[in-house]
């Protein structure tokens, strides 16, 4: 090994796959809060249903808008009919919670009997009149978030390919467009619309909280860039319009499957920009989008800046300290490029699926950034094991490991610093704003261990002889 | 297929793994998806583990799906064996590996060659059977496995140990309050002078399975975990079972009874009912409870009881018969074992509800108007929806329910514990009537809403908007800070993008 020899490029390598995620019908959770008419059918076992229950906490108790279709023993020896059944639950759904699309999310189970979801849902739509979407968001495939990646792959089929047509009738028809001018004056909407850029429509994708979406369409906007629609909105039935030749460009970095979608079936335009996490990330993200259009960028130098040194409290505490991501979530690039660029070292970039091309410009960056602060660069590796993970994790000390919290106690007990990965799914980490909140929770253990570090309590393991 | 939301009892391979981690140096290797490995992660959270789960994935994917698992299983065992060198390997099939129907068997067999440790294959059917009746049977299969091992090396001890001595079988981890429940039977066993031969299958070794007849008689606590084994001890060495649960003041001395007349069987000479009696009546203060004015005020006032067997039927005994409640009805999610359920409390309750439904329980509940819930964590949210208080008394539980503070339900410290937690549970019930009725603690109104009341700044509609999207409790805050920073800055209306600045020039 040459650990003091500094490498010049990525270095990319495979592990066993035996790692530690979430299940990727965990999206439904944010997802069914995120779409506000839709409805989540995930057609699985009691390993799903226990899964969901638990992963979720107490959200279960607040009536969500999910559901599982527990498979019995039935329904796998196909005892009964996959049609009828769904049908009856679809119906049920329908009666009790009237949505304005059901979503069903196939499981392990649906793919090994081989239940055909995707043959079976556009007859039931007809017959119950609910648009039925179908996404694959299985273990044997995906990971945690990816599961968001193919419920909003199968959506972008669905979105409208034409926008309502004559002016006239755009007027007179369009009366979800007048909602959102609030009723203004036509001069006013005509004066709102001339403080933007002619540029090709842009759609964004990835399901973000509303205060976020509506930093970044701000943020944008400020640029004089106009964002045409989100892929998903708010409710199903205001999906975007996506034509030919519209330009589309991604938030977060697990959505290839979308984007992939996006440019092959609708012929969308992929804007390949590093994703706006951290104040680094966006300026980066919102440059490129400038860059396409043609627009020179105003006044982001100053605020990246300024950002920063809204931070420096947080910073400080990280600078010069190391951090181990051991990968769960496809977060891991964007948030190491992030710390590197707060002055952490990056042992090692744990991730469970690379897509080198979806997020080429996230990895160009990151390498940037380790040369720009003369940090090594970081060893990325795909489909780790969590196993050999440890005893990296032992030998190397790190100052912080962020993971699952299947680790994290153990960890902790062993005198390491943790953070839980999957907070970094949940909290708001998108945007200029934002990027304080990723520092909280990178910092919280520090700050803790500030708080403790008098009283000798590192270590809470008996020594055994092995290991 | 059936429409379902929420369920009482986790899938069979939760019941096996809970098995195999509660052993010291067990490790569980579970033919599973990506993702299924969730258990460690409860494990790790809700009773706040130090160690690493001993249980790993053989990661079934799309190779998998398209070869079988080939020799995939085989070297996850064989490497784990080498890693960690565990006395045994469970593997443990899951609702997956169940319709794959992969040979698991043949790949134990071959693991087997290779590995130092045991190895075996928890024998669950995915489609057939619930966590708690998994865990009973892994639990059988691994001491009789390391019964018939012993046997075979004419290594099992003949005789049973000189002075009286138990078994305790059924202590689990993410068992409801499992560890204080053992510690207080080892004290009260203690204190009847009987040896503890083992407790399984809670921080035991493999090792001292083997040991397992030199007891005098088994104690099985619970009812869904242990008794499979415990018949098969009987049926193999005569070991007599004792499955009384001790909960509760009556049901304790009747257990120790129990246990008085099991060991005199045997040839001890001893007499218990001293003993019962002084911790009846002094140590215990349920009894005293009973007679005691506050008890009297609960006289007749109604309960509803629901969870698994061994709690429910316990709660309901010791409502209806200790306190003199009301129990309307009682129910339980064992719908596999609900004669035994009946049995045990129709004649202590109006109605017995069998049902792992939780919206036929919520109804139940509404239908009925208790003064209190005592039942699971969905209960205490259907007591939340409805206002009625809830005392939580049986999985499915939350890390609350994982206490550090010493709270047995079993044995006489154990009374204690559930006096308190029915008492408290009908006193907030009092008290928030009486609030109601006299107006709440507080009746005078609210006359100011902050310094932003009479304000001379103008919010736009999508200024107002954003505004509302910011949770309740920290709106305020929010307002006044966006406000005193458009004040500062000569900003005369707010919309969304001058919050978004506000909130930046904070740090907030």
């Amino acid at each position: 090994m040459t650990v003091a020899q500094q490498p010049e490029a990525l270095n990319f390598e495979c592990e066993t796959g035996n790692y530690h995620t979430f299940c990727p019908i965990s999206c439904v959770a944010w997802l069914y809060q995120k779409i506000e008419d839709s409805f989540f059918l995930v057609i699985g076992t009691k390993t799903c249903g226990y899964f969901l229950q638990n992963a979720m906490g107490v959200m279960i108790f607040a009536e969500p808008r999910y559901a599982m279709a527990e498979l019995e023993e039935g329904d796998i020896s196909a005892q009964l009919n996959d049609y009828a059944e769904l049908k009856r639950l679809c119906e049920q759904i329908k009666r009790d919670r009237n949505p304005s699309v059901i979503v069903w999310i196939g499981t392990c189970t649906t793919e090994i009997i081989k239940m055909d979801l995707e043959g079976l849902a556009p007859k039931l739509e007809s017959e119950i009149g609910i648009p039925i979407v179908v996404a694959r968001a299985n273990g044997l495939d995906y990971a945690f978030t990816q599961g968001e990646d193919t419920v909003l792959a199968a959506m972008a089929h669905r979105c409208p390919s034409q926008a309502p047509v004559t002016e006239n009738e755009k007027n007179e028809r369009n009366a979800i467009q007048k909602l959102l001018h609030f009723g203004k004056k036509k001069e006013d909407v005509v004066q709102e619309e001339s403080e933007y850029v002619d540029h090709p429509p842009l759609v964004l994708f990835g399901s973000l909280p509303d205060p976020v979406v509506t930093q970044l369409t701000l943020e944008l906007k400020k640029q004089g860039i106009k964002v045409s629609g989100w892929l998903p909105a708010k409710r199903f039935t205001e999906l975007p319009v996506l034509e030919e030749g519209y330009y589309v460009a991604g938030v977060n970095p697990f959505l290839s499957r979308t984007a992939t979608t996006l440019m092959r079936r609708r012929k969308c335009k992929l804007i390949g920009a590093p994703f706006p996490i951290g104040p680094d990330g966006t300026r980066a993200w919102i440059e490129k989008i400038c860059s396409v259009f043609n627009i020179t960028p105003k006044g982001l130098e100053e605020r990246e800046a300024q950002i920063w040194a809204g931070l420096e409290d947080y910073v400080k505490l990280i600078r010069g300290k190391s951090v181990f991501f051991m990968g769960d979530n496809l977060l891991e690039v964007s948030l190491a490029r992030f710390l590197v660029r707060c002055g952490m070292t990056v042992h090692e970039v744990g991730i469970p699926y690379m897509d080198k091309r979806y997020q080429a410009a996230e990895l160009a960056m990151l390498e940037k950034a380790c040369q720009e602060m003369g940090v090594p660069l970081p060893k990325i590796v795909e489909k780790p094991d969590n196993y050999n993970q440890v005893q990296r994790i032992y030998d190397l000390k790190p100052d912080l490991v962020i993971t699952g919290m299947a680790h994290a106690n153990p960890l902790e007990a062993r005198g390491i610093n943790t953070k839980w990965s999957v907070e970094f799914t949940f909290a708001q980490i998108h945007g200029f704003s934002n990027a304080r909140d990723i520092l909280e929770l990178v910092t919280r253990p520090l700050r803790r261990n500030n708080n403790l570090k008098d009283l000798g309590w590192d270590k809470l393991v008996r020594e055994e002889a092995k290991i | 297929m059936k429409l379902a939301y929420w369920m009482y009892a986790g899938p069979a391979h939760i019941g096996t793994l809970r098995i195999a981690s509660s052993f010291k140096n067990v490790h569980a290797i579970m033919h599973a998806p990506l993702g299924d490995d969730y258990f460690n992660v409860m494990r790790s959270m809700l009773s706040r583990e130090r160690d690493f789960t001993p249980v790993t994935a053989s990661v079934v994917d799309r190779h998998v799906l398209a070869r079988g698992s080939q020799e995939k299983v085989v070297d996850n065992i064989t490497r784990k064996d080498a890693e960690e060198h565990p006395d045994l390997i469970v593997l443990t099939p899951t609702c997956t590996s169940s319709i794959l129907q992969e040979d698991l068997q043949n790949f134990v067999e071959r693991a087997q060659l290779e590995a130092k440790g045991d190895v075996m294959l928890a024998d669950v059917n995915h489609y057939r059977v619930n966590e708690l009746q998994a865990g009973d049977r892994t639990l059988h299969q691994i001491v009789q496995y390391y019964i018939e091992k012993a046997r075979k090396k004419g290594e099992l001890p003949t005789t049973k140990t000189e002075k009286p001595s138990v078994n305790i079988i059924g202590i689990s981890t993410l068992g409801f309050h499992n560890n204080h429940d053992c510690t207080e039977l080892k004290k009260l066993m203690g204190d009847l002078g009987i040896e503890v031969n083992a407790v399984i299958p809670e921080g035991a070794s493999v090792h001292e399975l083997k040991n397992l007849p030199k007891a005098w008689f088994n104690l099985v606590p619970y009812r869904e975990l242990g008794v499979m084994t415990a018949n098969y001890l009987q049926a193999e060495f005569g070991t007599p079972c004792v499955d009384i649960t001790p909960m509760g003041v009556v049901e304790t001395a009747r257990c120790i009874r129990k246990i008085q007349q099991v060991i005199n069987e045997q040839g001890a000479n001893v007499d218990y009912e001293e003993y019962i009696n002084e911790q009846t009546l002094y140590v215990s203060q349920a009894a005293w409870f009973s007679r005691s004015i506050d008890c009297q005020n609960l006289t007749g006032k109604k309960a509803v009881v629901f969870g698994d067997n061994t709690h429910a039927a316990a709660l309901t005994k010791i409502l209806s018969r200790e306190m003199g409640i009301h129990v309307v009805w009682a129910g339980t999610y064992c719908k596999y074992d609900a004669d035994w359920f009946r049995e045990q409390v129709s004649e202590y309750c109006d109605e017995v509800l069998i049902t792992d439904d939780h919206g036929a329980i919520g109804d139940a509940i509404a239908r009925v108007e208790p003064s209190a819930i005592f039942g699971t964590q969905m209960e205490r949210h259907v007591g939340k929806r409805l206002d009625i208080p809830c005392g939580v008394i049986a999985a499915p539980i939350h890390v609350q329910n994982f206490p550090i503070g010493y709270k047995p339900f079993l044995g006489y410290e154990g009374t204690n514990q559930i006096t308190d937690l029915i008492y408290n549970s009908f006193t907030l019930g009092m008290e928030d009537h009486l609030l109601e009725i006299f107006g709440g603690h507080d009746t005078k109104e609210v006359i100011t809403k902050g310094i932003s009341a009479e304000s001379d700044l103008n919010w736009t509609k999508d200024g107002l908007a954003e505004l509302n999207k910011i949770p309740g409790f920290v709106r305020g805050k929010v307002k006044r800070n966006t406000e005193k920073f458009a004040r500062d800055r000569g900003f005369k209306d707010i919309n969304a993008e001058v919050l978004y600045a506000a909130k930046e020039a904070v740090g907030a």
